[in-house]
């Protein structure tokens, strides 16, 4: 999604961001800041070493209030809902009727509400697509007044539990209302274990109003520094978690998208919810390896030789047969290596196959690898 | 020793017939950190605004366009190895290649520094 200039929207951090020395650009109707003076391979070296702060407050955040809320929500989404503790937070893919994914988000039951947050450039789509779905099951209230950062690095919770005692008790995809105190007052937040970098660290919602004083608490620490969305993409690469937009979106079923492990048992052939989501007879089918409806499924790649592999960039097998394209591609600054995501056909989706990405004319040797690219560090307990 | 620009962030030093090439201190700040450059081949010969060389950061990748008729004379290995020097050092040891010009005339209708510096200020 793009705007001119003149109808983006600004978060309510812009100020802080001008102040910092952000570049600003258009992202998914915002303007977002894409790097600070350091430059993206310092932000994300730094997020990886230390702990970094980012600005999401482009996303969607919502929340589903009423007994039938989460019963609703499985009609919507192939995993489980019902059974999903209060406190904990879950991976949901948003399906249509042919098992594309419309967007993929995260939810914590909070015992009162079902908290979802969607991506940005989704989330009015998404939320009519809610509304329209299961507005009479349960009230879809959107949450335009609150901001959310991410904190983000193996030092994040050493920092958040100095402003924020508790957090550390919290475990990877788990969640709570916390005090943060900032320093002139006590901020309220609903925080949770979790991001988009592959490291320990947390995403943070808070009111508008007091977003500002929670960032510049957390930037007041040593160990942080801001991060732009130039360094989240690099580091959600690294960590192997899909870009909606890039490396999933409506012609992928989550089967494809190598994202199966998001369906619970439950929600499977043979389990006590079995299907009941759009599109579960063709991903179900999917799972049982009964068809590869479109043949294609996401892999990883690392190029063999140092020639970055950029989004778009057709792949090609030994013979020159045009087998799929890049889906999203860089240097990874942190493995220091040419990676990507793309979509080929599952016979070349094996690990160690070689694969060669055609770049300004020449063929750059690839190999199908493991991902995540670099090992994730998330606190499990 | 005169040095040029291109409206595509590009600055050209000449000794003699000989034109040095590489990105402005603009082109390097808005590419972010560079990790990959892909240069010439020596000796081949090259039209005016043909591709000759790419610079790539993470976020993004940018042909490098010969800015005169030429022959490549010689390329930095330097910058092969280290990409990073065409962010420290862009307008030095930063440099991409050097052409033999076909026609030094060429460079008459370059901006020079006043004027670039006036039209990168605009590009922002």
């Amino acid at each position: 999604m793009s705007a001119s200039p003149d109808t983006l929207l600004t978060v309510p951090l812009n100020d802080l961001h001008l102040t910092l020395g952000a570049r600003m650009v258009p992202f998914a109707g915002y303007s977002m800041p894409v790097q600070y003076p350091a430059g993206l391979m310092a932000e994300h070296k730094h997020t990886r070493s230390a702990a970094g702060l980012f600005d999401v407050s482009h996303m969607g955040q919502l929340r589903l209030v009423g007994p039938d809320a989460a019963a609703a929500l499985e009609t919507l989404l192939p995993v489980d809902v019902i059974d999903l503790p209060v406190g904990k937070q879950r991976y949901g893919l948003l399906l249509n009727d042919d098992g594309g994914i419309l967007d993929d988000l995260m939810f914590v039951n909070r015992g009162a509400d079902i908290f979802i947050i969607v991506n940005g450039a989704c989330k009015v789509a998404d939320m009519a697509h809610i509304q329209a779905h299961i507005g009479s099951r349960c009230e879809v209230i959107p949450m335009p007044e609150r901001a959310l950062l991410a904190l983000q690095g193996p030092q994040a919770v050493s920092v958040l539990s100095r402003l924020a005692p508790g957090v550390e008790k919290l475990v990877f995809m788990t969640g709570g209302a916390f005090t943060v105190q900032t320093g002139d007052h006590a901020v309220e937040v609903y925080l949770t274990r979790s991001g988009y970098t592959g490291e320990d660290g947390f995403e943070i919602s808070v009111h508008a109003d007091d977003v500002t004083a929670l960032a510049k608490a957390l930037l007041a620490q040593p160990e942080v520094q801001p991060i732009g969305l130039g360094a989240r993409n690099s580091l959600r690469l690294e960590a192997g978690l899909p870009l909606y937009g890039n490396d999933i979106d409506t012609r992928t079923t989550p089967v494809e998208a190598g994202l199966t492990w998001a369906l619970q048992k439950v929600r499977r052939a043979g389990g006590a919810r079995a299907g009941g989501f759009p599109g579960a007879t063709k991903i179900l089918a999917q799972i049982e390896g009964k068809t590869w409806a479109t043949g294609q499924k996401r892999v990883g790649l690392m190029a063999l030789e140092r020639v970055p592999v950029r989004e778009h960039t057709e792949l090609q097998d030994a013979s020159g047969h045009r087998l799929g394209e890049v889906s999203s591609g860089l240097l990874g600054p942190t493995i220091d290596r040419p990676i990507a995501m793309a979509y080929v056909p599952p016979e070349f989706a094996t690990l160690g196959t070689r694969i060669n990405a055609m770049v300004r004319g020449k063929a750059v040797p690839m190999e199908v690898v493991a991902m995540p690219f670099v090992p994730t560090n998330y606190f499990r307990g | 020793m005169t040095i040029k620009y291109t409206p595509d962030h590009e600055w050209i030093s000449t000794e003699g017939d000989i034109a040095t090439v590489g990105i402005t201190h603009h082109a390097q700040d808005a590419l972010g950190d560079v990790v990959f450059v892909d240069l010439p081949e020596v000796g081949k010969t090259y039209a005016a605004k043909e591709t000759a060389a790419v610079v790539e950061s993470v976020k993004a990748a940018a042909d490098v366009y010969m800015p005169l008729d030429g022959e490549v004379l010689e390329v930095n290995e330097a910058l092969r190895d280290d990409p990073a020097l065409a962010n420290s050092d862009p307008l030095g040891a930063g440099w991409f290649f050097k052409v033999k010009m076909s026609n030094p005339a060429e460079l008459d209708a370059m901006m020079d520094e006043t004027s670039y510096t006036q039209f990168a200020a605009e590009a922002h």
